[in-house]
This record gives C-alpha cells, structure tokens and sequence, in this order.
C-alpha cells in the first residue's frame, strides 16, 4: 500500500513538475533558448508572493492576482532586453548571460532574504489536509489542486497556441522566423510573448512549490531548474502535454526511488533523466529520430 | 601575358612562416622568473597570502580548463564541478586508506581523467544545449551517489585524514606549492597542447567546425581528449581544494558556482585564448578580496561584469588589449615574415 | 474559378500618381516605359557584401507599376541577394531601397512587408508545422487594409486548396507548397510581389502553370518583380529584364528589344556578340526547356 501511496503521489507531482517545465519548453521550443535562470525565476515569483502576503495578509492565493501579471511583464521585458541581445550572438553567449542572471538572481536574494528557507501559507488548510481513499490511501488536498492547475493551464496554452492569432504566430515564428518576418511579423515581440507566458506559468509553479515545500534562494539551481528540464527532455521537446508526461515520469521515478532508499529520491530522478538523454533524448513523444 | 613575367622574377624567399616573433624569448624567460619568485612565496610573504592564492590557483586552473573546453572544442559544459567534487573525494578515499594527501594528488587528477571516459560516451552524442543540461545533470547524480556513502562523510561530509605529522607552517607551504604546480601543469599542458597537430585541429573546430569536419579533421576525438584533459584538470584542481579545505564537504566542492566562476572569469578575460583566464582570474580575485566583507556581492557583481562583457566586449579584457598592441604571450599562433613587415596569419579570430 | 477582380483596372485606392500601366503584350517604342512619374520600387547604387565577398556592386534598378521585371543571371550572379536586400533581409553598405519615392533601406523586413512589398522567399520556406489555412492566416495577421486577395480569393485561384486547407504544409507537394507560400505573400496585401526562384525544385509543367496565375495577380494591381533561373521563362512573363553576373548589370530592357546573343552575352559575360551561327533563330529555341 505504500507503493501505492508513493505512485499516486508521485503522479500528482508531475502537475507541479508540469508547471515548472511548460514554460521551459516553450522558451527551448520557440527561440532555443536554455534559460538556465528559469528555476530562479519560479523562486523570484514564490518570494514576491511571500511579500505581498507578509505586507497585505491577503490568503496566499490572492497573491497569484499580482504575482502572475507581474512575472508576465518581467518575462516579456527579459526577452527583449537581455535574452535577445544574447540570442544575436550565439548559444555561448545566451548560455553565460542566463547563468549570469542565475548568479545575480540567487546571490540577489541571499544578500537580501538570507539563507533561511520560507514557506508560503505554512499553517494553511489547503497545504496540510488531505483525504483518503479507502482506508491505507492518503492524498494530499494541495497536490491534487496544483495538479488541476496544471492540466488547465495546459489546455489553456494548447487552446491559445492552436487558435489564436498569437499562438499561431508563435508556431509560425518557431518553425522559420524569417519567413515570419517576410510575412510582417516582428518575431522579437512574438518571443516577447512567449516569454511572458513561461514566465507566467513558471511563477504558478514557484507558489505552488512554494506552498508544497520551502523556497530559499538556491532552489532554483538545486532543483526546480533540473526538475524542469528532466520533464521536458524525458516528455519531448515540442510537445506540452509531454511536459506532463515527463513531469509524471520523473515524480513517479522520484517516488519509487524513495520507496527503496528514503535518501533516493532525488537520484532516482536525475538517473531515469540521465537514461533517457542517452537512449532517446527526443523524449517518448516525439516522432523524429534526433532532434 | 605581362602577369606571368612579373611573378617570375619575384626572389625565391621573399616571405617565411613562424610560430613567433622576438618576444616569445623574453616571454619565456618572463614567465620563469614569475614562477621561481611565486615559488617562494612561502618563505618571504603571510600565510594568509598564500592562502588567498591557493584560492587563485584553483580558479586559475579551473578557467583554463573552461577555457580549453568552450573555446576551443565547443564544449559548453555546466557540470564541470563534477569533476572538481571527484577530485577532492579521491583525495578523501585515498587518505582514508592511508596514503598522504600530497602524494594522492596526481593519482586523483588520473583518476578524474579515467573517470571522464565513461561520462564523455554517455554526453559526447548530444548538441549545445541538451550537452550543457546532461553535464550539470551528470554533476548532480555524482554529488548525490557519492553522499549515499556515510563512509565518505554521506551529505555532510568529512575532514581529510593524513595530515597528522605536517606542522602548521609546513602544511601551508605544501599546500600552496600544489595549488602552484597544479596550475603551472595546467597552463604548460595547455600551451603545449595548442601548439600541437591537435592544437590546431581544435583551432579549427574553434574559428568554423563544419569546414574543420569537412576538411578531415578528427574533430571526435579532438574533442573527447579535450574533455578528458579539462577532467584531469578540474580534478586536480579539486584535489587541491580539499587540500586547503582540509575537509571535503559535498554540497560545496560539487557546487554549480564552481562553474559559474571559471565560466565567468574565462569570460571576462576572453575566451579562446590562453591569456584571457589569466586575466579574467585576477578580475575574480580582486572582486573577491574587496567585496569579501559584503558576502555574496562579489558574486553579484561577477555575474553583472561577466553579463556585460559577454553582451558587448566578447573578446573579453584580454581581447581589447590583443587589439590595440597585438602581443601573445603564449604564441600557438603563426606568423608572416616578409620583407615589408610582420603580419599575423588569420585576420580574424587570434591564436 | 475566376479572379477576385475584373479586368477593368485598379480596385484598391492606393496607386502611385501615374495611373496608366502597360497590359502583357503592349510594345513601346525603344526606352520608353510607361509610368514615367515616381517608379513604384526603386533601387538606387546597391552594394551589398556578404563577409568581405561583394555580391552586389552599384546595381539600380526602377519597377513601375503593373510591370513584370525579371532579373536573370547565372548562379551566384547575385539575384537572390539582390531580392532579399529589397526585401529587408540584407543591409547594403551603401545605396539605397525606394517604395513610391519613400527611402525604406532602414526599415526591418516586416514594416517594409507591412508597407507593401511582400516576398515569397527561395524554396517557399512555408511554415512546416502549421497546416494550409494558418499559413494563410499568418501571412494575413499584418496584412495592409484594403486588399482584394483574401484567403477566400486565394482558395478561389487555386481550386484544390480549399479541401485541403487543413493539412499540413509539409504533406504536400513541391507545387502545391509553391501555391500556398504565393498564396501567403497575395493576403498581405502587397504592391510589389518579390518572387524568388519559382521554379526551383519544380516540374517545368508545373512551374508553366505557376507562371500562368501571373495575369490574375497583375489584374488586381500587383507589381511584380521575380528572379529567375529559367531564362526563356524569365523572357515569356516578363515587360522588362535585367541580367545580373558577378553583381553587375550586364544588360537591361525589355525582351523585345533585346536579341538572343546580347542575353547570352550578358548572361556569360563574353566580351562581344559570339554565336555565329545563332543569328536570326529564335530566342526559345537557344536555351532547355
């Protein structure tokens, strides 16, 4: 039963893995951008969240009123500053600029927030209820609404991406932008765009970690970057309900791992995401040999 | 008909070809002196100077091996620290099983060296950015594999034993006489290196890489002996790190700040040439002497110089001096002698 | 299916100051072209590099409205480049891109596209994961206000697209991918139609076909400037030709008044007329196809 328990869980973590990973494939997908900063970011979101709810006591999800928008504007600015101009010279250049923003961005909130760790909504129903299935089967309430947050989000993006003008504009411009431009798309406001939508999502992601576990300022390297990234190589890249797939793979290879060797969990993890880079680094849905 | 006359009577040597001008004499000589006066250090200046260049050697050593990688192979790698936490723990295994630090330094740098095989296989397929990702990753599942052995200090590490016997002063001299020959190693394997029939195979994977492969340039295995050598590298310099440590401590020698520091001070000082993590080194020290008392500042502003320099002065601080006087320090480069005047073969990436 | 406009004349109000245009078949007399007020597109002394190679060395050229000019050239000539400088997608180091008289050389390849001349690029470059219609869409998302060419009237010109509009464009043949990126280029509501290379990669059958819809684009007031590797082809569509080798212009005018040993000429480089026994055949019968 405890298997049992420890595969549910580590599926609904895949939500939470999803969110996280979503906007990463987009970022990756659309300008082939390796935002090595993007853990960092969902941290920079969880302790805006942490502000506003210290200055203004609102319940913890009021907070993702203010505390979306904002990463959207920041992610919109980001790339038509910095990430742009570190596109126009090169994947060197892009990959020194976001590790750079990682450095500032963690030492940043080191010298500001400390070390400490901080939890958003610790005493809060939502984080510690849960319910049960029959009478061995515990199922964390917060775990199954981050999870739901997940699936509508990608609906969302799927819908947005499939129907509307700027979602097909973002398709268009990841799969030839300078027929985009002949076509009388400015692709650079186009990757502005999908750069807010990551960062919209990836901010969920760092309040909802923020709630499940506890932010401090190196999460977003130690973990949230390489659980990312795991989920969108292992689902495929180019795919966003890959991105739940991986996302489910990884929290389940997590879990099993605990499952034997309660300190596994995380290595468990990074091995299943070491095999698939190896054996198929196309990830399981994608149809190309190598992409 | 009057073109092929002309060039008949042109004299037979008019132009010769050289690794060097005049100055690499003075050069050489230059660099011994440096290090025969870094050598005695010891005996002239505080411990607590050598121990802050210990701390140079490390970063110098681990630069150039960043530097080797990045901007000569095109490896882009982010998991270097792996390699540097490897390092040290061999050192620790080593130790616990009786041998002397010191004496287990070289063997832990062959060690990272052999270790590099297996893990260049399971990366060496993958391009840019899924490489620089599975390099990190790789890192990661080292750091944790190793911390499931409490034998090894498990998560929070442990001191490094064989040091009963050494004096205070004794150890520190050690020390820094490591830190010091691993860093001249590094820099003549370096030199030597690029100025081999490899060098220049990987000068050419550095300046265009299709017209390298095309041109039947073993560019595989060019990169994976550069790989394998950047292990050798980053593990000594690991080693030494434990050594000044006197501890191992994992979450610490397998940092990723290990690699945004050589990355950064590579950068800085200027990529693809010998010179720039010199440079870029000495940048990160006096960062981190005068920004020491703020903690994490100096970081902070690394990361904001390092950001900088890649955006708008991509030959970083090496690259805007080689401009103006065109001097090489370490000539891997060729020369054109002629009878007008010197000029440096290879107008528009140097060395 | 007939095309969206009649062949009355101009529909769209916006029309350069001249009014008059030549219809496929009109002879002038020698060096006159109609329209002898502001040409619509205009390049004055372009010279462009690519590295430190010169592709391009003070070429000029002037399109006037309702024209069919062709730039011919073997390869390397610098054709393509010359059209993706119009196009935004080279910087020249000097000279300069004029559209109605406006200088336009500063401006980035969508505003230019957004101002009217729209290219349909060297091996049609359609946006592979997205089916028919959105490749449409897309070309339609900055379209100028005011065109006949709706993605309607493109169904209506090439009758088998409506079906197949939802497929994806990398399901379909080189022909019909030809048709889709021209399609995408009409939607945004061009004035000058930069077409490069139609027919590379392409069956001649079905590269004729192609070069058929040329009178249905002209009738609704497009200008048209293409690049061809083709020559007989480039002299069957075109009211004005220019050949290009080495990036010089080596001959300019219109095909009538141009022989068969002065476009071999210009098209080789060869110093003087050479061909002897050439003479007096005529033109299509020198070149394949």
């Amino acid at each position: 039963m405890a298997w049992v328990n420890a595969i549910i869980q580590g599926v609904l973590t895949g939500g939470l893995y999803a969110l996280f990973a979503c906007g990463l494939s987009l970022m990756f997908g659309v300008m082939k951008v390796v935002n090595l900063a993007h853990g960092d970011l969902a941290v920079v979101a969880g302790y805006i969240a942490i502000g506003i709810i210290t200055v203004t006591h609102v319940p913890a999800l009021w907070s993702l009123l203010i505390v979306v928008p904002v990463m959207a504007v920041l992610g919109y600015a980001l790339q038509r500053t910095l990430i742009q101009s570190a596109l126009d010279r090169g994947v060197l250049t892009t990959l020194i600029v976001t590790l750079g923003l990682s450095m500032v961005i963690e030492n940043g909130l080191l010298q500001f927030f400390t070390a400490n760790t901080r939890g958003i909504c610790a005493g809060c129903a939502l984080v510690q209820d849960s319910f049960s299935i029959g009478s061995q089967i515990q199922v964390a309430w917060l775990l199954v609404v981050i999870f739901a947050v997940a699936v509508v989000v990608l609906l969302g993006l799927q819908y947005f991406l499939s129907m509307s003008k700027y979602g097909r504009l973002i398709r268009a411009v990841a799969d030839d932008k300078e027929a985009a431009q002949l076509a009388g798309a400015d692709y650079r406001h186009v990757f502005g765009i999908a750069a807010a939508l990551a960062l919209a999502t990836v901010a969920l992601g760092g309040v909802g970690y923020g709630m499940y576990s506890t932010l401090d300022p190196t999460a977003g390297t130690d973990t949230i970057l390489l659980f990312a990234f795991a989920a969108v190589v292992i689902g495929g890249l180019g795919s966003l309900w890959g991105t739940l797939l991986g996302g489910v793979v990884l929290g389940v290879a997590q879990q099993i791992g605990a499952q034997i060797n309660i300190s596994d969990e995380l290595l468990a993890g990074f091995i299943v995401f070491l095999a698939v880079l190896v054996v198929r680094p196309q990830g399981l849905t994608s149809r190309r040999a190598q992409s | 008909m009057s073109l092929v006359t002309e060039a008949s009577t042109q004299p037979a040597a008019a132009f010769r070809v050289t690794r060097s001008r005049r100055n690499v004499a003075w050069t050489g000589i230059a660099a011994l002196v440096v290090v025969v006066v870094l050598a005695l250090f010891p005996y002239i200046v505080y411990s607590g100077t050598t121990a802050i260049l210990v701390q140079a050697f490390i970063v110098l050593t681990l630069a150039s091996m960043w530097n080797l990688l990045a901007g000569y192979a095109g490896l882009v790698s982010v998991g270097q620290q792996g390699f540097v936490g490897l390092g040290a723990y061999f050192v620790l295994i080593f130790g616990l099983h009786g041998i002397s630090p010191f004496d287990a330094l070289p063997v832990a740098a062959i060690g990272c060296g052999v270790a590099a095989l297996p893990l260049w296989w399971l990366v060496s397929r993958l391009r840019s950015g899924y490489f620089a990702i599975a390099t990190w990753v790789l890192a990661a599942t080292i750091m944790l594999f190793i911390e499931r052995f409490s034998s090894i200090g498990g998560g929070s590490g442990m001191p490094l034993p064989g040091f009963t016997g050494y004096s205070s002063t004794l150890l520190t001299a050690y020390t820094y006489w490591a830190g010091l020959a691993v860093t001249v190693l590094a820099l003549v394997a370096i030199y030597l290196l690029l100025r081999s029939r490899l060098g220049l195979v990987l000068t050419a994977i550095r300046d265009d890489e299709v017209a390298a492969r095309s041109s039947g340039a073993r560019v595989g295995l060019a990169r994976m002996l550069v790989f394998v050598v950047a292990g050798i590298g980053c593990g000594a310099a690991g080693a030494v790190l434990a050594i000044s440590q006197l501890q191992v401590q994992p979450s610490a020698d397998f940092s990723v700040t290990w690699t945004a520091e050589m990355a950064f001070a590579t950068i800085i000082g200027g990529l693809g040439t010998i010179e720039g993590p010199i440079i870029g080194t000495a940048v990160y020290m006096v960062l981190q002497q005068t920004l020491a008392s703020y903690n994490a500042w100096y970081l902070i502003i690394l990361g904001l110089v390092a950001i900088l320099v890649a955006l708008f002065a991509r030959r970083g601080l090496w690259g805007l001096v080689d401009e103006r006087l065109n001097v090489k320090l370490f000539p891997v480069g060729y020369w054109l002698r002629t009878a007008n005047g010197d000029r440096r073969l290879g107008s528009r990436r140097q060395n | 299916m007939t095309a969206p406009v009649g062949d009355e004349g101009p529909v769209n109000g916006e029309r350069p100051g001249n009014g008059e245009r030549p219809g496929n078949g009109e002879r002038l007399g020698n060096g006159e072209r109609l329209g002898n007020g502001t040409p619509l597109l205009e390049v004055r002394d372009l010279a462009v590099y690519h590295g430190q190679l010169r592709a391009l060395d003070a070429i000029s050229l002037q399109v006037f409205p309702g024209e069919v000019y062709a730039i011919i050239g073997a390869n390397g000539a610098g054709k393509s480049t010359l059209l993706r400088t119009i196009a935004g997608l080279h910087q020249p180091t000097e000279g300069s891109v004029l559209l109605d008289g406006r200088d336009v050389t500063q401006l980035r390849p969508e505003r230019r596209a957004r101002q009217g001349i729209v290219m349909v690029p060297e091996g049609r470059r359609l946006f592979g994961s997205l089916s028919v219609e959105e490749n449409l869409q897309v070309g339609a998302a900055y379209a100028r206000p005011g065109g006949s060419w709706t993605i309607d009237a493109v169904y209506g010109m090439f009758d088998w697209m409506r079906e197949r509009r939802s497929q994806r464009t990398a399901q379909l043949s080189g022909g019909e991918q030809q048709a889709v990126a021209i399609g995408r280029a009409l939607v945004a509501n061009p004035r000058v139609l930069l077409l490069d290379e139609l027919s590379l990669g392409l069956a001649p059958v079905v590269v004729q076909r192609i070069y058929g819809m040329l009178p249905q684009i002209l009738a609704t007031g497009l200008t048209v400037l293409l690049v061809e590797q083709d020559v007989s082809q480039a002299l069957r569509v075109a009211t004005h030709i220019q050949c290009l080798l080495e990036g010089r212009t080596t001959l300019e005018g219109r095909p009538a008044d141009v022989t068969a040993e002065q476009v071999e000429a210009a098209y080789f480089g060869l110093a003087g007329a050479a061909s002897a026994g050439q003479a007096g055949e005529g033109m299509d019968s020198l070149w394949p196809g």
